[in-house]
């Protein structure tokens, strides 16, 4: 086995069988294919905005409908503020992940178990600050089929803009929270020593993929719907 | 048969806190973009600030992908499979925005009415619970009363007219 990776890394027969020719384990490249269809996905919902918004004339300015954050007054004007903050959780819990990923390679019990705790307190608090933006929005009269906010040039708006708003951050919602339970169980199966027992934590790193990937997406999100 | 890329490349730890840097620093970039962009109001100037934030976004977008889910390190092989279907979006959204594109110039030229949407401006909305200005001229008549709480079925109304 070792012989194989070490003294074949540069110029293997990679596709000569008896070997995977990612050099990687059925389950990370079955996660990798997952999450390529969920590229397309996300990407087929991005585009079909893009696309409706270059179909219009008009579409609301972002920063005035994203302009609050919790405890603040009504008349607030803070374009930018709390997205901003969502966005550095997610990039913060992601680089919590990557540490957890690294401390499992290093058989480190304690590392990943400390990491894996900080990932899903990341995960959560993206998750309750989504939800307090849905529920503000929703207080301002914006719901699937409802847009109180009107264009950016003063003219009437439509609501493809709320329409795809919920749809796209609700479906990337959905990631994240899938992802702080996927983490939850691999927190338990840590803390019960079950990849102690295997010998390797590549179940982690399958999490940590998947993990990134929700962080990656948000990326995108953040930059169509907030700044563009 | 993961442990031969630990001892690949170099401190994995320097990586990772290389890597969170440029990600904080490009995500920064692009919000004083964002900040920069509320005050400018030339067309091309927008398009040049949305330019460089959708470079930023790639960019990002790399770092996450190549470092954090580790791409970079894995056999060309699986960088392969993976990146080479990932560029048909190249064409997905040059099609698509480009469509939509024609879309709205066909409808500007042939669509009297959706051109003339474009040119009529509506009531911005009162206060924090804003009503919409769409419905305002009528709605407001037919009830006054159509502050904050009543939005829902004021609005559920104009819904069911479009």
């Amino acid at each position: 086995m070792s012989n194989v990776t070490t003294a074949s890394t540069k110029e293997a027969k990679w596709w000569n069988g008896g070997k995977s020719p990612f050099d990687v384990e059925y389950g990370k490249v079955m996660m990798w294919y997952f999450l390529m269809s969920d590229a397309f996905t996300f990407g087929a919902f991005l585009i079909a905005y893009g696309t409706v918004r270059f179909s219009t004339n008009g579409w609301p300015n972002p920063n005035e409908v994203f302009k609050s954050y919790p405890f603040a007054g009504e008349g607030t004007n803070a374009p930018l503020v709390f997205v901003s903050i969502m966005t550095f959780i997610l990039i913060v819990s992601s680089v919590t992940m990557v540490l957890a990923v690294h401390a499992g390679k290093m058989m480190d019990k304690k590392g990943v178990v400390r990491n894996m705790i900080l990932t899903i307190i990341g995960g959560i608090a993206f998750l309750s600050c989504q939800a307090w933006e849905w529920n503000h929005l929703h207080h301002e009269g914006a719901w699937w089929g409802m847009n109180p906010f009107i264009n950016a040039d003063g003219t009437a708006s439509s609501t493809n803009f709320t329409n795809f708003f919920f749809t796209i951050t609700g479906f990337h919602g959905f990631h994240v929270f899938s992802g702080v339970v996927i983490n939850i169980i691999m927190l338990i199966m840590t803390l019960t020593n079950q990849f102690e027992k295997r010998g390797h934590y590549l179940m982690i790193e399958k999490a940590g993929l998947y993990w990134h990937f929700v962080d990656l997406v948000w990326v995108f999100v953040f930059t169509c719907f907030y700044l563009l | 048969m993961s442990n031969h890329d630990t001892h690949e490349h170099g401190d994995p730890i320097a990586e990772i806190k290389k890597v969170t840097i440029i990600l904080s620093v490009l995500t920064i970039i692009e919000l004083i973009l964002g900040f920069w962009m509320i005050g400018v109001t030339s067309e091309g100037g927008r398009l040049a600030i949305k330019g460089t934030i959708v470079i930023l976004m790639l960019a990002k977008a790399f770092y996450i992908v190549a470092y954090f889910m580790h791409l970079k390190h894995e056999l060309k092989n699986l960088i392969m499979t993976i990146v080479v279907p990932l560029a048909l979006f190249i064409w997905f959204i040059t099609a698509f925005l480009s469509d939509g594109n024609s879309f709205r110039n066909l409808r500007n030229t042939y669509d009297p009415h959706f051109k003339e949407q474009a040119t009529i401006k509506v009531e911005a909305k009162e206060g924090h619970h804003g009503e919409e200005g769409a419905h305002a001229t009528e709605a407001k008549e037919a009830a006054p009363a159509t502050e904050a709480k009543e939005a829902a079925p004021a609005k559920a109304a104009e819904t069911e007219k479009k």
